[in-house]
């Protein structure tokens, strides 16, 4: 009903001044800030189809999208679970585990992400590295060769910038995606997990059969919207030179000074993903409402 | 532990104190239920029935005191907690069944995880359970759809479900339109029939007259009345009592 005010009309009522209103009504609720995005869209279409430069902006960079997919789809995917893991470490009792969660969350929360990312692939991953390296040394003078020979085997320039990239980006995200998961887990009401406590179920147990499946539903639109902004803040690992679409129209700009052609080309493709989720987001959205 | 199974009691309540901060919700309370009996809790709001019910289980773990089930002395440890829980079965005010189940999901899940059942003895199980609370053909029903009467039934199967050799009720007709507290009384009836030990904290007096072996009442966290419903009524030891008797009864 909320959808189509006309409906509770009845038609006899309809006057000429109810019909005006109606309209204007219905021209200040239209949604043109869409149609613009759309028109925006269709010229730059309508561009790349037509204008040789364009084109060829188009084509340089459309090489980079994959770049940009993948990493934004394994990084989300890793900071899911990073997320949930430091989520459940917010709530929990355990006194290790529960510092650990916070200390991570507000490390990353405190740095720019920027310089999140600069730091976890130019200094986090080689200590990292180097600290593996250690560790099978050490697992090598104990005579466990098999598993210190792959320990040290890493190097530092066997991880490729591209890797280093996801594993900045998730982390920097696992932070932001666990508050969103303590949130949607303290949004249960305390009666479910005495319920199953009682039912002599574990904490584990009750936390996977019971608590998460309904905490997870509540913020599946907040995990959207998180991951809509990763694909946005992709864009911050070309910084690494990674390939990614921001990287090679910044590499198409200053080989061509086709600065116009290139950054309108590169604005256009991220607003066509990022809306096209925020559709998606919004479908999800309102089919979970409508099962309440 | 030998002494607390011989003389038959299947919960046996030691000198228990529950503090919250400096909120003193039980006193040293002492009470014995033997197996198959049927105890009332009633008392004004805030003397710490609840609380003591949900000591017996360890939902609230006692600032001191003991609790022992079925032989066991209850304790924080989880293995045994969980072991034990799977005996005592609790029925809620707000029902607490779980929303994204359905009727059926909810009296089986516990049976599969806790009691390693099969999916088909589950299921079958459940509905025999479903059957004796009066709802089978609601089993594939989600709880938003179900009223608070049928809520409080599946809620009672769930419990039944896991075969628990003691009920809890925590005011399990007090959320309830009065139309609907009849269907859930009936089903304890039924159950306090049957031989169930159940510890019950409610104000239906018409309940406690039926199948009450004891009548408890507490007052600021300690009992100041044990005795059967009959002398209750007729020859109550405390002031206290007939006021809290004449407050229930002419509400």
């Amino acid at each position: 009903m909320a959808d189509n005010p006309s409906i509770s009309i009845a038609p006899e009522s309809i006057s000429l001044e109810a019909l005006k209103e109606q309209r204007g009504k219905r021209l200040t609720q239209f949604p043109w800030w869409f149609l613009t995005m759309i028109l925006i869209a269709i010229w730059a279409a309508y561009s790349i189809y037509t204008r040789e430069n364009y084109r060829a902006a188009f084509e340089f960079i459309k090489a980079g999208l994959g770049v940009t997919i993948i990493t934004s789809l394994i990084s989300y995917g890793i900071a899911l679970l990073l997320g949930l893991l430091a989520g459940l470490g917010r709530i929990s009792g355990n006194v290790l585990f529960n510092n650990l969660a916070t200390l991570y969350i507000e490390l990353v929360r405190g740095i720019p992400m920027l310089v999140l990312i600069f730091f976890i692939a130019l200094v986090g991953v080689p200590i990292a590295v180097d600290g593996m390296n250690s560790l099978g040394a050490w697992l090598n003078t104990l005579g466990l060769t098999a598993l210190g020979g792959i320990l040290t085997s890493f190097t530092n320039q066997a991880v490729a910038m591209n890797v280093r990239a996801i594993i900045a980006l998730a982390i920097t995200y696992g932070a932001f995606l666990a508050e969103i998961f303590r949130a949607g887990i303290q949004s249960i009401g305390r009666g479910q997990m005495e319920a199953a406590r009682s039912l002599g179920m574990s904490y584990g147990q009750a936390m996977r059969h019971i608590i998460l499946p309904q905490a997870i539903r509540n913020v599946l639109p907040a995990l959207g919207n998180d991951f809509v902004a990763m694909v946005k803040d992709s864009s911050l690992v070309s910084v690494l030179a990674v390939r990614d679409i921001t990287q090679v129209a910044r590499l198409y700009a200053g080989s061509t000074f086709r600065f116009r052609e290139a950054y309108i080309t590169l604005s256009v493709l991220y607003l066509t993903m990022t809306v096209a989720l925020s559709l998606v987001v919004q479908f999800v959205e309102r089919r979970l409402r409508r099962h309440e | 532990m030998s002494e607390m199974s011989e003389n038959g009691d299947i919960i046996v309540i030691k000198n228990l104190h529950k503090h919250f901060g400096n909120v003193k919700a039980l006193n040293g309370i002492n009470l014995n239920v033997a197996q198959g009996k049927v105890v009332v809790v009633i008392g004004p709001s805030g003397s710490g029935k609840s609380t003591m019910l949900r000591c017996i289980n360890f939902l609230e773990t006692p600032t001191s005191g003991e609790i022992w089930v079925d032989g066991h002395l209850m304790t924080n440890h989880p293995k045994q907690l969980n072991a034990i829980r799977t005996e005592i079965g609790m029925v809620f005010q707000l029902f607490n069944l779980f929303p994204h189940l359905t009727a059926l999901e909810n009296v089986t899940l516990a049976q599969r995880v806790v009691r390693h059942r099969s999916i088909e003895e589950a299921k079958e199980i459940a509905m025999k359970q479903l059957r004796k609370v009066g709802i089978p053909e609601k089993a594939d029903v989600y709880p938003m759809q179900l009223s608070g009467g049928q809520q409080q039934r599946v809620a009672i199967a769930r419990a039944l479900a896991m075969n628990p050799k003691i009920m809890l009720f925590d005011e399990p007709t007090s959320a309830l339109d009065p139309e609907m507290i009849r269907e859930v009384l009936d089903v304890m009836l039924d159950l306090a029939k049957e031989g169930m030990t159940m510890v019950v904290v409610s104000h239906e007096m018409g309940f406690a007259r039926a199948a009450a072996d004891r009548i408890i009442l507490l007052d600021h966290g300690i009992i100041i009345e044990d005795t059967t419903p009959e002398l209750l009524f007729t020859a109550p030891k405390h002031e206290r009592t007939k006021l809290f008797l004449s407050q229930i009864l002419h509400k």
